[in-house]
């Protein structure tokens, strides 16, 4: 069996190490206390920081995201938790509007930490599995985060913490507890960058960008590549906003073909963006159109076959490869 | 349908601009807003686009000359198919494409493959050349097979290749990258350019061997840093100005840190006793100002790394990435500090001058960088480049030495400086001596230490007991 921590587990760690350090962090959320949180992300943090940093609001996301403002105003470090981030739309007038607009106003930094679980591919349905992060990122004032390992989910965690932006964390609830992704976490001095890609696989004959879940289908896709001989470079993206145009360029210009993978849905996903951003920064490196394997312009199935058509699937994945590869 | 490219008028003010010089040369294909000539104006130095995509048919007037804005410079006009049509006109094609993949992107790939491969198979066994049809009413197909892709189009312009001229292994035919750059590695590219100046009986359209493949993909192949693009984000603080770069500084700028990250720097520093070369310098002074001369240091200087070069070959040198390329005249940079930048002249055929040429050059080359007089041939091409910042009272600098060369020399300021000579009757004596330091730059991928500190000897022996017959 393989040794090391989760991915939950290093989120968990983040949290824990952030609120030692610093007693401005505290955490907000539904059923985040007492319960230890949907998912048990911070079981046992009452006893350790008590009721004061370790709160349980009502079922509100406007009012937690609210009240987060509001006590980063004060000088604190909220850290709200939203038990499916499905659920944040209910908030999203306080985030959108308010948060990321309040520095741009009157000069006020909001480090806040909007963190919780996104994605599908465990059966959620259409309420528990979606992909919320373009919402965010198209709007100017919110960073956007979403780690694929469990050591990058700790040190982006902590960045995002000590941030003085709002940050959007968010987790994939299919790698939370995911054997494989088990590994030795970096020690509590390490801290991430906010903005920069990862080489997760190197190659030439064409890159893989991708993000969180689908990092790994990716890998899987580009491992099945090399056995016939096609080297897929695999970018993960880690941070969509700020998006980190020089590790897009760079991959397209090392493979002159770009594979874009997301399990956000196809119109109006990230792979827009980055198409447009490689045609303004790196047409003339092109040596193939720029292809996106993305989930279906439908809400999120609950049945499990259809879910499972829903999502972009490792065979997809290589799928688009070849083609793109034999262009 | 041949159009005028006019000299533009570069603010509200201004009523002519000079040509400093073209970009591209008659014959040459030209995309719409592609740089083709460089100006410089009262107000701002630029480059100018072409206003419509075509061949550079003529063009009318000269770099170096001025001429007043709204005259007509060159001609572009449309040769065969090539000017015609936009990149939107595929439109149709590609929709089809994109509809058909499906919202995962290759839901339909098979039916998509199997659509466009009877596409190519048709205009495969026709033989027909598509060439003649506009684009827009070119298949997909068509198109991947002419045009390729924006990399491989990027390498057959840098190339003077015929994407038709390649079999390409893309789909339907297509000529891929590594289709393009295997071709070129073959040697074939320089066959069929050869062949082809044959027929136009022109010469060949290229005479240098081919450039290393690491050179070819440098652009294409290889992740290359943003020039442009600050390390970390620049924020502007409360009591923060700033301005543009200008041209110069942004050349500056970029040329800097593309050389310290291609040469592999060192520098290695020598002190010089100028009392020789000081005193030949008095002597000489009076003589050199009757022929309209001005006997400077830098004259001195100059002639011995002319000599010290002679005797070191691989100073003068170049690094292709694959061959060191001996040069076989020393042409001399000698940087000038001129406003808001700096420019390097530089004296060509630095070896066939006397010392009466030299400084006549030197100080000619120096004033017109000055007042910016200089003309384009007289700031490329330089082999080995001297800088004095020893006039501003630099001790010494480790100087970056400009690409392609392999080697800049940095003079520090010379004073007098108290040293201790052996007396010939045995014991020690303080004495005052005209010293200065000398410092090396070189690249160390082709230089070695001992090697560049031999030069250094030999620059520093031939200063120190300068030549009298020289003078």
């Amino acid at each position: 069996m393989a040794t090391g921590n989760t991915y939950i587990e290093a989120v968990r760690e983040a949290l824990l190490e952030e609120m030692k350090a610093d007693e401005r962090v505290f955490l907000l959320g539904e059923d985040i206390a007492t319960y230890g949180g949907a998912f048990k992300v911070t079981a046992g943090f009452l006893d350790e920081f008590g009721a004061e940093r370790v709160v349980d609001t009502p079922i509100a996301e406007a009012g937690i995201v609210g009240a987060a403002i509001g006590a980063a105003l004060m000088g604190l470090r909220p850290v709200a938790e939203i038990q499916f981030l499905d659920f944040l739309s209910c908030g999203f007038d306080q985030l959108t509007n308010f948060a990321a607009k309040a520095h741009y106003r009157w000069g006020a930094a909001i480090p806040i930490v909007i963190r919780g679980p996104g994605g599908g591919g465990v059966g959620g349905g259409p309420f528990h599995s979606q992909s919320v992060e373009m919402y965010f990122v198209k709007t100017p004032g919110i960073k956007v985060v979403a780690p694929s390992t469990a050591a990058d989910a700790k040190l982006l965690l902590k960045a995002a913490i000590r941030d003085p932006n709002p940050v959007l964390f968010i987790e994939h609830k299919a790698l939370y507890r995911a054997p494989a992704l088990r590994e030795a976490l970096p020690g509590p001095d390490a801290v991430g960058v906010i903005g920069e890609a990862a080489v997760r696989r190197e190659g030439d004959d064409l890159a893989i960008l991708s993000y969180g879940a689908m990092v790994h289908k990716s890998l899987e896709a580009a491992a099945a590549l090399a056995a016939d001989g096609i080297e897929a470079r695999v970018v993960d993206l880690r941070t969509l906003q700020p998006l980190d145009d020089e590790a897009i360029v760079e991959a397209v210009r090392r493979c002159g073909k770009v594979l874009i993978v997301h399990e956000d849905t196809r119109t109006g996903g990230i792979a827009g963006e980055i198409t447009a951003r490689i045609n303004e920064r790196a047409f003339e490196w092109l040596d193939g159109p720029v292809t996106r394997v993305t989930a279906q312009d439908t809400p999120v199935p609950y049945n499990k076959g259809l879910e499972a058509a829903f999502f972009p699937q490792v065979e997809d994945i290589e799928a688009a490869a070849r083609r793109l590869a034999a262009y | 349908m041949a159009v005028d490219v006019i000299m533009p008028q570069m603010g509200e003010s201004v009523a002519e601009g000079t040509i400093v010089r073209w970009l591209k040369q008659v014959g040459d294909s030209v995309d719409r807003d592609e740089p083709i000539f460089e100006i410089t104006t009262d107000k701002v130095d630029a480059e100018i686009p072409a206003p419509e995509a075509g061949v550079l048919l003529e063009i009318k007037v000269e770099a170096g000359e001025t001429v007043e804005v709204g005259t007509p410079v060159a001609v572009i006009g449309a040769e065969g198919e090539s000017a015609g049509g936009g990149p939107s006109a595929a439109k149709p094609d590609n929709e089809r494409d994109d509809d058909d993949e499906g919202a995962r992107g290759d839901a339909g790939g098979g039916d998509e493959g199997g659509d466009d491969g009877d596409q190519a198979a048709g205009a495969r066994a026709s033989g027909e050349a598509p060439g003649d049809k506009p684009r827009s009413e070119m298949t997909a197909a068509e198109l991947r097979r002419t045009r390729s892709t924006p990399v491989v189009r990027k390498i057959a312009d840098e190339h003077g290749i015929d994407i038709g001229d390649i079999d390409g292994t893309g789909l339907d035919g297509r000529v891929t990258k590594k289709d393009i750059l295997a071709y070129i590695d073959s040697g074939a590219a320089e066959q069929a350019a050869a062949k082809k100046a044959d027929e136009k009986g022109a010469e060949p359209a290229r005479v240098t061997p081919p450039a290393p493949r690491s050179q070819q993909a440098a652009g294409a192949a290889e992740g290359k840093v943003s020039l442009g693009a600050p390390m970390v984000p620049v924020r502007m603080r409360d009591n923060d100005s700033w301005e543009p770069m200008s041209r110069m500084r942004k050349t500056i700028s970029d040329r800097m840190i593309e050389s310290k990250q291609y040469s592999a720097h060192v520098h290695t520093c020598f002190e010089v006793d100028y009392g020789k070369v000081d005193a030949l310098r008095r002597a000489h002074k009076k003589a050199f100002a009757d022929r309209g001369a001005k006997l400077t240091f830098t004259t001195f200087l100059a002639r011995a790394t002319v000599k010290a070069l002679q005797a070191h070959p691989i100073v003068n040198a170049s690094h292709d990435g694959e061959n060191i390329v001996y040069r076989g005249d020393i042409n001399l940079g000698i940087a000038v500090a001129i406003d808001n930048g700096l420019i390097v002249p530089v004296v060509h055929g630095a070896d066939e001058l006397s010392m009466l040429g030299l400084s006549k050059k030197i100080a000619d080359l120096g004033e017109r960088a000055r007042t910016k007089k200089l003309k384009p041939d007289e700031v490329g091409g330089l082999t080995f480049s001297i800088t004095n910042p020893g006039i501003f009272g630099s001790q010494w600098g480790t100087p970056i030495i400009p690409q392609p060369t392999v080697a800049i020399l940095g003079v520090g300021t010379i004073e007098k400086r108290a040293k201790v000579v052996s007396l010939p009757g045995g014991g020690d004596a303080i004495v005052p001596k005209l010293c200065g330091y000398l410092t090396l730059g070189f690249d160390h991928r082709i230089i070695d230490g001992a090697v560049a500190d031999q030069f250094m000897v030999t620059l520093k022996g031939i200063l120190e007991s300068f030549d009298d017959s020289a003078m």
